[in-house]
């Protein structure tokens, strides 16, 4: 299904005051896509996710609006959300590594998470076995704890649970990052692989790593200080970014597998600005070598060629 | 699983074994020499005779042979159950003296210590999910724990006992009654018990309800609980999984507590003048009956020594984490 994120406003509650983590984000992910979400470190990729699927009490929805397939998600609604978690969104949390309940069997942890969504077990034990196996795991790993497991292992069988019910949209945050590079691979491949045989609709594919998001995914977004700066095809984006904030990444990434983080600290100097209280206009104009009067009013969204938004004065 | 076990094993004889060697040198080198007291009391002025009954009763106490024979001596009858001859209760042997009392200590700390530990466990995974709860009980809970155990003693055997009358203050059965299975006796006994056995159960019951209450919360911020909630998990079922968790760690205190609850029934015993082993050890230093004394102290070790092995096995059943940790390392 098609999911629009558009002019997405999410904030944290702190005892500072708000934290505005997300202040107009904006994209569109087509059916059966995989799209890359790229940016710095906390520049609300991780926010962007959890708005998606569950909101935790300190955030805050303030404007903008979800769509799935064409429905209005009721993302501030924690009971209304209800239905769609799990069934229709999905989610791979960064923290994969620590997800599973330690002290509980992996099988049963499984099987009282399905029960209490009303998914009989038993009905989709087989299919669970076969996902597995597709990932490199036995059944037998339904019978362990998840000590017992190692951090690729414990990875894949999180991306089987997530995506155990065929969500219409999975958000895979960071779900390659802690991995070593032979699993990094192959946790990638199996999402992709996921998303041919039908058992993932669209994906948002959240990410550090350039050269992941080059080689698997159909659209990227870039995002700066908790708004999209630019959105299009990956070919078309790599070739032609037209942000400067996207330029300046991709050309202070040297050779492929350099994450983000590293790069900003050799390219791009200056350092994003604090989201507690941001700098009103771009959020990006202090960094920015081509700034100009105009920048201090906010730049919009808007399409420059066919699938390629941008929000900057600057892009023609 | 058997190197664990082995090990644990090994700690808990050495622990025994420094406890009763400890206990050995009590009456051995304490002010107080236990011949002279019985002398004292039989006040014999002849000298031949004084001698002699020197000699009898330092053959008695088992004095009149070189320390290391009487430190092997002691291992030896210790063994057999025999812990030597009261001076206090002459001359009844300390073993039968302790008997007598060791289950009043157990019908108060048993329950208080168990129900306590369920009870607060309960209470403060309850509290963590109300606001209004959280805000009244926890610090009530804190004041509670907070309590030396023989002030909130007092305080009770005072409010309810003396002022309000509802229970009665001392002892553990009316005098006119004589230990026996009959309803009368039995009722009079629980009534004598209410009130040292809830000056213990409150203080412990605080301190394992703020426990809970901060491991649950601690559970519900955890990543599996914010992963299953994701995905849509109910709440019934995220609490399920942050209550058994936060247990393991009130387990483990359970172990940490037991040495502080003991002794604090100990002086509850003093205050109720409950007829434990509590009150025995008063009886014993006020006599000087250092033999008492030491056989009171190596039942208390004992007791606490088999009580944290229960737990410990307990720990090691419930928590899936040392079992396999175990498996690899055996
Ligand atoms: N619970 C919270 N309370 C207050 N502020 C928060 C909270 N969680 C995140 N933030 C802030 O919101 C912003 C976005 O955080 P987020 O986790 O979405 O970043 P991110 O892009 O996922 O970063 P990373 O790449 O490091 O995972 C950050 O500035 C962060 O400090
Ligand atoms: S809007 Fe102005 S400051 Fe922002 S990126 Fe474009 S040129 Fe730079
Ligand atoms: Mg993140």
């Amino acid at each position: 299904m098609t999911v629009e994120v558009s002019e997405l406003r999410v904030h944290y509650r702190t005892l500072r005051g708000s934290v505005q983590a997300l202040d107009g984000a904006s994209l569109e992910v087509g059916d059966g896509e995989v799209m890359g979400v790229v940016g710095e470190s906390g520049c609300g990729k991780s926010t962007l996710g959890k708005s998606l699927i569950r909101m935790d009490g300190r955030m805050r929805h303030v404007g903008g609006s979800v769509r799935l397939g064409g429905e209005e998600l009721p993302i501030a609604d924690d009971r209304a959300m209800q239905r769609f978690r799990y069934h229709e969104v999905s989610l791979i949390p960064q923290y994969a590594m620590s997800a599973m309940n330690p002290t509980r069997r992996i099988g049963r942890m499984i099987r009282e998470l399905l029960e209490s969504r009303g998914v009989r077990y038993a009905e989709v034990r087989r299919e669970l076995e076969r996902r597995l196996e597709l990932v490199g795991l036995g059944a037998d790993v339904l019978k362990r704890f998840p000590i017992e497991l190692s951090g690729g292992m414990k990875q894949r069988v999180v991306l089987v649970l997530s995506t155990l019910r065929d969500p219409s949209l999975l958000i895979a945050d960071e779900a390659t990052s802690a991995l070593d590079v032979a699993n990094q691979r192959a946790v990638a491949e199996a999402l992709v692989q996921f998303r041919d045989r039908g058992f993932i609709g669209s994906m948002l594919f959240i990410t550090h790593d350039l050269a992941l998001v080059a080689q698997l995914a159909d659209t990227v977004t870039v995002m700066y200080a908790g708004r999209s700066a630019e959105s299009a095809p990956t070919s078309e984006l790599l070739r032609r970014p037209r942000h400067p904030y996207t330029r300046m990444l991709l050309s202070a990434v040297p050779e492929v597998g350099t994450t983000i983080d590293e790069s900003r600290q050799e390219g791009i100097p200056g350092s994003p600005p604090a989201l507690l209280d941001p700098p009103s206009g771009c959020r990006f104009k202090d960094r920015c070598p081509l700034a100009f009067e105009q920048c201090a009013t906010r730049p919009p969204f808007i399409e420059v060629a066919s699938g390629h938004r941008v929000a900057c004065w600057k892009a023609e | 699983m058997g190197r664990y076990l082995g090990r644990k094993a090994v700690l808990y004889a050495l622990t025994f074994f420094v406890a009763v060697t400890v206990n050995w040198m009590i009456p051995r080198f304490m002010p107080g020499d236990p011949v002279q007291s019985m002398l004292g009391r039989a006040s014999v002025s002849d000298p031949q005779a004084r001698a002699a009954m020197e000699d009898h009763y330092a053959r008695l106490f088992g004095l009149d042979v070189p320390l290391w024979k009487q430190y092997l001596g002691f291992w030896g009858s210790l063994f057999q159950g025999d812990l030597g001859t009261s001076v206090w209760l002459f001359p009844t042997p300390v073993t039968e003296v302790l008997l007598d009392a060791v289950p009043y200590s157990l019908v108060l700390l048993l329950p208080a210590i168990l129900l306590s530990w369920v009870a607060g466990n309960r209470f403060g995974a309850f509290a963590a999910r109300s606001r209004w709860l959280d805000n009244t009980a926890l610090p009530l809970s804190y004041l509670l724990t907070a309590t030396p155990y023989m002030w909130l003693g007092v305080l009770l055997a005072w409010g309810l006992g003396v002022v309000a009358g509802w229970f009665p203050a001392t002892g553990a059965y009316s005098f006119a009654l004589t230990p026996a299975f009959t309803w009368a006796f039995l009722s009079d006994a629980f009534a004598h018990w209410v009130l040292p056995f809830l000056s213990l159960f409150l203080v412990a019951f605080g301190g394992w309800a703020i426990g809970m209450r901060n491991l649950i919360i601690y559970e519900l911020e955890a990543d599996y609980s914010a992963y299953l909630r994701a995905l849509g998990a109910p709440r019934r079922l995220v609490r399920r999984y942050a209550f058994r968790n936060a247990m393991l760690p009130q387990i483990t205190g359970l172990a940490l507590q037991l040495g502080t609850i003991v002794a604090g029934s100990l002086l509850t015993e003093v205050v109720f003048a409950y007829p434990g082993l509590g009150s025995l050890i008063l009886e014993a230093l006020n006599n000087r009956d250092f033999f008492l004394l030491q056989g009171a102290f190596l039942f208390i070790v004992i007791g606490v020594l088999i009580a944290n092995l229960v737990v410990d096995v307990l720990y090691v059943v419930v928590d899936p984490r040392t079992r396999i940790q175990m498996q690899g390392g055996a």
